[in-house]
C-alpha cells in the first residue's frame, strides 16, 4: 500500500474535505532519498483524490543510544555510526528509520477530488 | 475558515512489516532457515547463491526464490544446483517485498524445507526498507566496487546481519585495500560478520556455508 493510498484513506476515513498537505516523516536511514519521494508524490498523486496536494518531509536525523554515555545522540551523520561524544561503536539505532504519514492538512470547504 | 491540521501517524511500510512478520512466524514454525541476499548489480549473488545450493544439497533440503525486474537467466542458472527455484519477476519494481515472497511460495510445503534462500534484485537502495520475513540479511560488495561503497549506501549495510567482499580473488588486480573496505562496513554497521570470498577459487566459502549452518542450527 502507497503512500497516496494511505492518505488518501485516511482523508476519506476522517471525512475530509480536499486534502492541502500531506505531511511525512522521513528518517535518514529510512532507504528514502526525499527529492525522490516528493518527485513521485507529484507524479502519484495527478489526478486521483489527493490531486494538488503538498508533500511536506519533515527530515529525521538518526539517533543512537550510547551504552558508554547511557545517553540518546543525535547522529551528525549516517557514514559513521558512533557515538558523537565518546566514538563509540554505536550498536543500537533509537530513531532514523521512520517512514511515516504524520498528518493530513485538509480544507473541509472544498469539495474532495473523487 | 482555515484548513484544519489531523494527526495521522500511519507508518507506511505496516502492511509489508506485518506481512512479513507473518511469513517469519510460519518460517520458523516450519524450521525453514531463511537467508537473503542484497547487493548491486553484478556483485556475484547469483554464482554465490549457485555455488552454495550446489555444496549445501547434499546434507540440506535447500530451495531458492529470486528476483529480478526481467528475464528468468538466474532461475535457470540456480536451478542447475538441482535445488528447487522461483522466479520473481518484478516488471518495473526494484526491490522484492514481503507480498511477493507469499506470493512465490504458493504450492511449496515449507515443512519439506531446510532453507530458503532469496536473491533480491540488485540494487543497494530500495530494498533496505523491506522487511521480508528472513533470519539473515547478507549484504554482498565485490572488490571492483570500491572501498567506499558501505558509506555511500550506508542504510543497506546498516540494516544487513553480515557483510561478505565477493571475488576476492581480484582483489590484487583491482587494487582493492580489504582493510579500509572492513573499516568502513564497520563504520555504518558496527559490529557486523564480514566475510571475504572468491566463489570461482573458493578461497573463504567454507567460512560461508559454515556461518550458514551455525545461523540455521542456533534458531
Amino acid at each position: 500500500m502507497s503512500l497516496v493510498e494511505i492518505a488518501a484513506e485516511e482523508a476519506a476515513r476522517l471525512h475530509a474535505g480536499r486534502v492541502l498537505k500531506v505531511h511525512v516523516r522521513v528518517g535518514r536511514l529510512s532507504g528514502v532519498v526525499p527529492e525522490a519521494l516528493a518527485f513521485a508524490f507529484d507524479a502519484a498523486s495527478a489526478g486521483g483524490a489527493l490531486d494538488g496536494a503538498e508533500l511536506v518531509i519533515e527530515d529525521v536525523p538518526a539517533s543512537i543510544y550510547c551504552d558508554i554515555c547511557d545517553a540518546t545522540r543525535e547522529l551528525p551523520s549516517v557514514q559513521h555510526l558512533r557515538c558523537p561524544v565518546c566514538d563509540a561503536p554505536a550498536l543500537q539505532v533509537t530513531a532514523g528509520r521512520e517512514l511515516q504519514i504524520s498528518a493530513l492538512e485538509v480544507d473541509d470547504h472544498v469539495a474532495a477530488h473523487r | 475558515m482555515s484548513p484544519r491540521i489531523v494527526e495521522v501517524r500511519r507508518d507506511i511500510l505496516k502492511k509489508n512489516d506485518l506481512l512479513a512478520r507473518e511469513l517469519r512466524d510460519g518460517f520458523a514454525a516450519a524450521g525453514v532457515f531463511v537467508a537473503s541476499m542484497v547487493s548491486s548489480p553484478g556483485a556475484g549473488k547469483t554464482a554465490l547463491l549457485e555455488e552454495t545450493l550446489r555444496r549445501l544439497r547434499p546434507s540440506r533440503r535447500v530451495a531458492a526464490l529470486v528476483g529480478d525486474l526481467a528475464t528468468e537467466r538466474d532461475a535457470e542458472r540456480l536451478a542447475r544446483a538441482g535445488a528447487p527455484v522461483r522466479q520473481i519477476s518484478t516488471g518495473t519494481v526494484c526491490h522484492l517485498d514481503a507480498e511477493m515472497i507469499k506470493g512465490a511460495l504458493d504450492g511449496w510445503t515449507l515443512d519439506d524445507l531446510d532453507m530458503l534462500f532469496i536473491e533480491n534484485v540488485g540494487n543497494l537502495v530500495c530494498p533496505a526498507s523491506y522487511d521480508l520475513g528472513e533470519d539473515l540479511r547478507v549484504v554482498l560488495m565485490s572488490v571492483t566496487e570500491g572501498e567506499d561503497k558501505p558509506l555511500k549506501y550506508p542504510t543497506i549495510f546498516n540494516t544487513a546481519d553480515v557483510a561478505i567482499i565477493t571475488k576476492i580473488d581480484m582483489a590484487g588486480p583491482a587494487r582493492f585495500d580489504a582493510g579500509a573496505a572492513r573499516h568502513n562496513i564497520r563504520e555504518v554497521r558496527p559490529g557486523i560478520e564480514i566475510l571475504e570470498l572468491s566463489t570461482f577459487t573458493g578461497d573463504g566459502f567454507d567460512a560461508w556455508l559454515q556461518l550458514i549452518a551455525s545461523r540455521a542450527d542456533a534458531r
